[in-house]
C-alpha cells in the first residue's frame, strides 16, 4: 500500500507530507524497497539492473552512485554478471543496492533476510543497520524473524487485520507483557491477541 | 512527466537485445520470410497473369506495410511482456515511473525494434524483387504513420488484456493482426467483403490505407479525404486504448493484482 501498488480501502498514506493518492511519483520518488519475492529481472546484469532503475528514481551522478552502491554491497565482481545466475544472498545485496539507490527517506524492506544463511543475513543486517545510521533513512522492516526484530529495530508494532495489535521497544515489550522474548509475544499475540488486551 | 524515466523502459529493451541473439532474430527474421515468399509468389503471378496487372507493388507492397503493423504492435506487447516474463511488475509500478511514461517507454522500444523490421523489408523487397516505393509517391508517408499510430494502439489494448487476464492471455494477443487482416483488405478491395463485414472496415483505419494503396496501384488518385479519416480514427483509437490501459491499471491497484500478478487471478 506504501508503494502504491494497492489502493487503501480508506484513509491516507503521507510519505513526507505529500498524498500518495493524488502526487504518486512525487511521493514514491522518496521511498524505495526490496523484498524477497520481487527479485530484479534475472536477465539483466547487475550493472544494467540498477542503470535502469537509477534513471527512473531521477539519481543524480548516477554512475558515481552505482560504482558507490557495487562497492558498498561488494557486488563489483558481479557487475556485468546477469542477476539471475546470482546466489540468494548475492540477489538480495543486489535488491538492496537498488533499494539505496536513490537514498530514501523511507525504506521499505519486506522480509529481506528470509531465504539467506544466518552468516549472509547478518551481514545484510548490518548493512542495513549501517545505511540507516547515516541518519536520513527511516526502515520500514516486516519480518516474521523475532530475534532479528530484536537485533535491530528500535520499534516494532505488531499488526493483525489491518489493526496494531501491540507496539514499543521490542528490547522491553516481551517483559511489559510477561513474557521471556519477542518470539514468545509474538505466538501469544498470534494464538490468543484477548490475553495481552487483559495484560 | 519525465522522458528520463521513459528513457529506462527502453533502455531495458536495448540492454536485453544486446544480450540475447534470439531476441535480435525475430526483429526481422519472420518479416524477412514473409517478403521472400510473397515476392516469389508475386513474381509468378505477374508470369502467368495475362492482364499486365503489377502484382509486385499491389501484394508484396500489402504484405510489407501489413508486417509493418504487426512489428509495431508486436514491438509494444514485447516490451510489456518482458515485464510478464521477469515478474517485473512490483518492482516497475512500486517506483515514481507513470503509467504515461510507462507507455511512452513501451512506444520508444517498438519505433526501435520495428524499425529494425521495416529497414530490412524495404531492402529485400527493393533489390530483391524490384518494388519501387516512389510509386506511392508522398502518400507512403501517411500511409506508415496510420499504420504505426494503430500497431502502437493495439499493442496497449493488448498489453491492457494481458495486465487485466493474467500471463496467459499472451496467446490471445499473437493472432490478433491476422484477425484484423481479412477486414481490413490487405489483399483485396474492401467491394469484395459482405456489408458486415464492411462495416467493420469502415471504422479500422488500415483500411483506409490498403484502399488509398491499391488506387494509385491501379493508376487511379488516392483520397486524401479517406486517409484523413482513417488517421482521425487512428487518434480516437490511441485515445481509448490509453485510456483502458490506466483503467486496467487503476483496478490492478485497487484490487492489489499488482502485488500478485502471476497468480493469474482471473479464472
Amino acid at each position: 500500500m506504501i508503494l502504491g501498488v494497492l489502493e487503501p480501502t480508506s484513509g491516507t498514506i503521507r510519505i513526507r507530507g505529500i498524498d500518495l493518492a493524488k502526487r504518486r511519483a512525487h511521493a514514491l520518488q522518496h521511498t524505495n524497497f526490496a523484498a524477497v519475492y520481487a527479485p530484479l529481472p534475472g536477465n539483466l546484469t547487475v550493472s544494467e539492473n540498477l542503470r535502469i532503475f537509477g534513471l527512473i528514481y531521477g539519481v543524480k551522478a548516477l554512475e558515481e552512485r552505482i560504482q558507490t552502491l557495487l562497492g558498498e554491497f561488494d557486488l563489483e565482481r558481479f557487475r556485468d554478471t546477469k542477476c539471475g545466475v546470482l546466489s540468494s544472498g548475492e540477489q538480495t545485496r543486489v535488491a538492496l543496492a537498488k533499494a539505496m539507490l536513490n537514498s530514501p527517506e523511507l525504506l521499505l524492506l519486506d522480509e529481506p533476510t528470509a531465504s539467506l544463511d544466518p552468516s549472509v543475513a547478518q551481514e545484510v543486517r548490518e548493512k542495513i543497520r549501517e545505511f540507516a545510521s547515516r541518519g536520513r533513512t527511516g526502515v520500514l522492516w516486516t519480518s516474521h524473524n523475532m530475534y532479528e526484530v530484536q537485533e535491530v529495530c528500535k520499534r516494532v508494532l505488531f499488526l493483525s487485520r489491518g489493526k496494531i495489535l501491540l507496539e514499543g521497544d521490542p528490547k522491553t515489550l516481551p517483559q511489559e507483557h510477561g513474557k521471556e522474548s519477542l518470539e514468545e509475544l509474538f505466538i501469544t499475540v498470534a494464538r490468543e491477541p484477548l490475553e495481552l488486551t487483559r495484560t | 512527466m519525465q522522458i528520463s524515466r521513459s528513457g529506462a523502459i527502453f533502455l531495458r529493451q536495448i540492454y536485453l537485445l544486446r544480450g540475447s541473439p534470439a531476441r535480435i532474430l525475430p526483429l526481422f527474421g519472420w518479416v524477412a520470410i514473409d517478403i521472400v515468399l510473397w515476392g516469389f509468389i508475386t513474381r509468378y503471378l505477374n508470369s502467368v497473369a495475362q492482364s499486365g496487372f503489377n502484382f509486385v507493388p499491389a501484394i508484396l507492397g500489402a504484405v510489407l506495410l501489413w508486417d509493418f503493423f504487426s512489428r509495431v504492435m508486436q514491438g509494444v506487447t514485447t516490451a510489456f511482456f518482458e515485464d510478464v516474463w521477469s515478474r517485473n511488475f512490483l518492482n516497475i509500478f512500486a517506483t515514481p515511473l507513470s503509467i504515461w511514461e510507462y507507455l511512452v517507454g513501451l512506444v520508444l522500444s517498438s519505433i526501435f525494434t520495428s524499425s529494425f523490421g521495416l529497414v530490412v523489408m524495404l531492402v529485400l523487397a527493393t533489390f530483391g524483387f524490384g518494388l519501387s516505393f516512389f510509386m506511392y509517391g508522398a502518400m507512403l508517408i501517411p500511409f506508415l504513420l496510420v499504420l504505426f499510430a494503430f500497431g502502437i494502439a493495439l499493442g496497449i489494448v493488448a498489453s491492457a488484456m494481458v495486465l487485466r487476464l493474467g500471463p496467459a492471455a499472451e496467446w490471445f494477443v499473437w493472432p490478433i493482426p491476422a484477425l484484423i487482416s481479412p477486414f481490413v483488405g490487405v489483399f483485396y478491395p474492401l467491394s469484395v467483403l459482405p456489408v458486415w463485414m464492411q462495416t467493420i472496415s469502415r471504422v479500422l483505419p488500415p483500411s483506409y490505407v490498403f484502399e488509398n494503396m491499391r488506387k494509385i496501384v491501379s493508376g487511379g488518385s488516392p483520397s486524401p479525404a479517406g486517409l484523413a479519416l482513417g488517421a482521425g480514427l487512428v487518434m480516437v483509437y490511441i485515445a481509448a486504448a490509453c485510456w483502458y490501459f490506466a483503467s486496467v491499471y487503476r483496478r490492478a491497484v485497487r484490487t492489489g493484482l499488482i502485488a500478485r500478478y502471476s497468480a493469474e487471478s482471473v479464472t
